[in-house]
């Protein structure tokens, strides 16, 4: 298990490099010069050209990319272009709020579309299936932050019952972690239902039906455990869509994470923000692939009996 | 022959199209979806017969300001008096366009890399996959908006980024069905014909790999439209005073608790054109899935 883990921190290495190039190369392209908008219109063309020097910006390309890896490396990522802080620091101070939000927002799509998912299946083509579908179409064809809009109508203009922007207390995360949930959520139910309906009519269900087993051991301990696996693998590839939609709906209700962060920084033209919360967010979103991948291991012995055979 | 047998020939002599229509058109939430979304395609392209772009949507007047809908305002107005029922068909035009134009060409680009690689497997599927691989672990929405801040807002650069962060899904889509056609017989029996590579791809792998590559692409418009609105939603899409959904939403949220409708009538026109594309997304999978032939 251990040796599977590693192998798998090691393969998540090229791609973090793959990324970190990606986006170098994307934001290198880009026209604009940092040196003018650091140093404002009426800079004198010797102070340029002296910070041009400075900042290195007259070496080419792969130079240049190679020291940002070696400063990034070392948690150096630059100075923003606009206030002048560290851009390590600023990322780091909006990071706990984006990730107590993907948090929550993960964790309520699952433990509401799980049973949701399950109820739907056991209880195919009756009322509740219907209801529970037609709820997981409404919620994965509305925008997330339309619906964080309607809940901010709702619950703090008219009944003024939640907080509708800031972070200063759990209650503030309410109203955005349930909109982040929702077209996720969709998606679990969906998954469950069906992947729970191909499960109930194997045989071992049977069987365990035939041995007299309780039906909430049968659906919870035979089908769910089963059913799971390609639920779980979704979850997992949903996390990175979730981190994308927490950018929006960071700006919905003007929370101050690595979303409004990069949305400022972009508006500005203000480059190693951009990159740095790039990069931590795909960083993010892989080493989620890489724990799911670890669970998926652990829920389904399998594959860990696979591995430790080599 | 009796009428009986007569009907059950004159099925079996339908084109392979046709009964995937026969079996689409069964499903009436797939049909639904359909007429749905025909009605918004008809908006979009003829919006210049409805209502006049310049004059409605986006000429200001300022005597007019949020105006509550009413019978000459049907949608009411927004807070430069402009006209809410003229800019949301307007909006069906940017959205449908940039979505529909998206995924083709990032259908198009995809499909390329996606046949190179499941084709010829080997080098080349290695190098072309951890490429497409990179992409993916990029979340779209991060990746669309690196982009944009690399390029600017505005239409053209919009459409670059949203085709950018889809080409490895389709890529991926389209490799995985190459690779289930390409060990069939009858391309064996092309490639004993001294079929070119390129005609053995386009003649005989696309058409019999086309149906989850169709689906996936209807699915994805949707996603596509979702991702333009919330986009120009922060401020990174499309931007004023060009008539889109997402931005129409931006402009009223400081406005919300007065003038709800502005920020209702907005999102039911995405949530409709999204929801009639999956459900016809759905319906085509059901279509075209063999499983449920007789």
């Amino acid at each position: 298990m251990l040796r599977y883990i590693a192998k798998r921190i090691l393969m998540m290495i090229p791609v973090i490099l793959g990324i970190s190039l990606i986006v170098f190369s994307i934001i290198e392209l880009s026209p604009g010069d940092p040196v003018s908008l650091m140093l404002g219109d009426g800079a004198s063309a010797q102070a340029v050209a002296e910070l041009r020097e400075q900042m290195g910006l007259n070496d080419n390309f792969f130079v240049r990319y190679a020291r940002y890896i070696g400063h990034a490396v070392t948690g150096d990522f630059g100075i923003s272009y606009r206030n002048k802080v560290q851009v390590v620091n600023e990322i780091a101070s909006r990071f706990p709020t984006t990730l107590t939000l993907t948090f929550w927002g993960v964790a309520i799509s699952v433990l509401i579309g799980i049973p949701v998912g399950v109820i739907s299946a056991i209880r195919q083509y009756t009322f509740i299936d219907a209801a529970s579908l037609f709820s997981a179409l409404i919620l994965t064809s509305m925008p997330a932050f339309w619906l964080g809009l309607l809940l901010i109508l709702l619950f703090s203009l008219k009944l003024g019952l939640l907080p509708a922007t800031g972070v200063a207390t759990m209650q503030h995360f309410l109203m955005p972690s349930v909109t982040l949930a929702a077209a996720s959520m969709a998606t679990i139910i969906r998954m469950t239902r069906s992947t729970m309906l191909e499960v109930i009519r194997q045989d071992y269900i049977r069987t365990a039906k035939a041995k007299g087993a309780s039906a909430f051991r049968i659906v919870y301990k035979h089908a769910l455990r089963n059913a799971l696996l390609p639920v779980v693998t979704v979850i997992g590839l949903n996390f990175g869509t979730q981190l994308g939609g927490a950018i929006v709906i960071e700006s919905v209700f003007a929370m101050p994470g690595i979303g409004t962060l990069m949305v400022a920084a972009v508006r500005t033209k203000d480059t190693p923000i951009v990159m740095a919360a790039v990069l931590f967010v795909a960083l993010l979103a892989s080493i989620t692939n890489l724990i799911v991948d670890v669970l998926y291991a652990y829920i389904d012995p399998r594959l860990k009996s696979q591995f430790v055979k080599k | 022959m009796t009428e009986q047998q007569r009907k059950k020939t004159a099925y079996k002599k339908k084109s392979q199209l046709m009964s995937i229509w026969h079996r689409f058109k069964k499903n009436k939430l797939a049909l639904f979806g359909l007429v749905v979304f025909a009605i918004m395609l008809f908006i979009a392209i003829f919006a210049d017969f409805i209502v006049d772009y310049e004059r409605d949507a986006i000429s200001q007047h300022m005597t007019k300001r949020f105006m509550s809908p009413s019978a000459e305002h049907i949608f009411g107005t927004d807070g430069f008096g402009r006209d809410m029922f003229a800019r949301i068909i307007f909006g069906a035009r940017i959205s449908i366009f940039v979505g529909v134009v998206t995924i083709a060409l990032a259908l198009a680009v995809g499909a390329v890399i996606g046949a190179s690689a499941g084709y010829y497997g080997g080098y080349i599927d290695e190098t072309l996959m951890r490429i497409m691989d990179v992409f993916l672990a990029i979340p779209q929405m991060i990746l669309a908006i690196a982009i944009v801040a690399a390029l600017g807002t505005g239409m053209v650069n919009i459409l670059i980024a949203l085709t950018v962060a889809q080409v490895p899904k389709f890529a991926r889509i389209v490799r995985a069905s190459i690779l289930t056609v390409k060990t069939q017989d009858f391309i064996e029996a092309a490639k004993a014909c001294g079929t070119s590579d390129s005609r053995i791809i386009a003649r005989h792998i696309i058409p019999n790999a086309i149906g989850p590559i169709v689906v996936q692409a209807t699915l994805n418009v949707a996603t596509t439209i979702l991702v333009i609105a919330a986009l120009s939603f922060v401020g990174l899409g499309i931007q004023p005073p060009t008539p889109e959904w997402g931005s129409m939403m931006a402009d009223a949220k400081s406005q919300m608790r007065y003038h709800e409708y502005l920020i209702i009538i907005p999102g039911l026109f995405i949530a409709f054109t999204v929801m009639a594309l999956n459900l016809m997304g759905d319906g085509l999978r059901d279509a075209l899935d063999p499983r449920l032939k007789n």
